[in-house]
């Protein structure tokens, strides 16, 4: 296997990768819209991560921004997949951020709120999965945009 | 073709993710519920409806609370100042419906059950939104337990038969027979607030929302018995 070909699947694996977040993001989002965070499949934990203060910026469920970061990702793995060499630079860079807000949001729910929602657990294990794909993408040679 | 198929996927799977959240929201979204008539004048349940204010006032606000849940802490902290705003126009029913999820509030609406067969139900269920913080973050359910069998004693309640009576089955069925009502009326998260058997929209769950319900059931009640 060539490592152009290599690297396509990696770009392939990472947009596929990425629709699974933007699913449970989505969901969230749609949640805290419509106020249901109270029952929150039955977890208390749960609900007291997503009824906190954290949840929202400005009054908007931080869930949207996820969504919203997810769906760059499946875009920008999209594109680079058919050789367009500035969405690598843009996949990594969206990939890096929500890394670090990632572990922002683990401390929050281990060291503040002392409690872990499985939905955003679920959204940390995705975004590490993405990091790690996107560390695994083998350098381009080819730096011209398609 | 080729030099189009990155945007035609990622414009198939924006419309997907657009239109499934939407349909999801329509889905989520809580549909206006509306309660009988009869169910609200408690019929069956007279003695055991824990009424606020006026009991012949001629506006309803029905409640479906949750001890444990902050945002019905909130709201019965408005609630009481509305009953005292509008006396003697306004009444309040308070139901219980402790979500499955806190894992406190069951035990928490039979304390207030319990204290409410020593004829203080009001001053424990104020107590316990008040001290929502504290009994909430108990490790156990019996530290719970424990927390409010010490608001019993702060609001001079005779603590034997408050602790016998919160193991009683009247205690119990009084809980049940609020959830049951809950069930009947469709009521799926606490709180839950009707205003003259209208609940409360989504834009309507502001002070400014809930007053304006209120001032409408109310203009509506006095023009009604003018007519009379």
């Amino acid at each position: 296997m060539t490592v152009s070909r290599f690297r396509t699947i990696l770009y392939i694996v990472v947009a596929i990768v990425s629709l699974a977040g933007l699913a449970d993001a989505a969901y969230l989002t749609v949640q805290a819209l419509t106020g249901e965070t109270a029952v929150c499949g039955g977890s208390p934990d749960c609900f007291r991560v997503l009824g906190s203060s954290y949840a929202k910026v400005a009054g908007i469920p931080v869930a949207a921004f996820g969504s919203l970061a997810y769906f760059s990702v499946f875009s920008f793995a999209t594109f680079a997949a058919f050789s367009y060499a500035r969405a690598r630079l843009f996949l990594t860079l969206t990939v890096g951020a929500m890394f670090l807000v990632t572990l922002w949001f683990l401390y929050v729910q281990a060291f503040v709120l002392h409690a872990y929602c499985r939905y955003c657990l679920f959204s940390a294990a995705i975004t590490f999965l993405l990091a790690g794909l996107v560390i695994a993408l083998p350098p381009s040679q080819d730096a011209s945009d398609a | 073709m080729k030099r189009y198929l990155p945007f035609i996927i990622v414009a198939v799977v924006a419309i997907a993710t657009l239109g499934s959240g939407a349909a999801l929201y329509r889905a989520k979204l809580p549909h206006l519920l509306t309660i009988s008539e009869d169910s609200v004048s408690g019929k069956g349940d007279a003695e055991s409806m824990h009424i606020r204010g006026n009991p012949e006032a001629s506006v309803t606000l029905e409640e479906f609370g949750d001890f444990e849940c902050p945002n019905c802490a909130k709201l019965a902290t408005f609630l009481d100042q509305v009953i005292k705003e509008y006396h003697p126009r306004v009444r309040l029913i308070f139901r219980n419906f402790p979500l499955p999820n806190h894992l406190f509030a069951r035990d928490a609406a039979l304390a207030a059950e319990a204290a409410g067969l020593q004829g203080r139900y009001w001053e424990m269920h104020d107590m316990l939104y008040r001290e929502q913080p504290v009994w909430s973050s108990s490790k156990s359910a019996n530290d719970a337990r424990t927390l409010f069998i010490s608001y019993a004693e702060t609001l001079g309640l005779d603590f034997d038969l408050f602790r016998r009576d919160m193991d009683s089955d009247k205690a119990r069925e009084r809980i049940e027979s609020d959830q049951a009502h809950a069930k009947s009326v469709g009521i799926k998260t606490a709180p839950s607030l009707f205003v003259d058997r209208r609940e409360m929209g989504p834009n309507d769950r502001t002070p400014e929302g809930v007053r304006r319900l209120i001032d409408e059931a109310v203009k509506a009640k006095s023009s009604a018995s003018e007519k009379k």
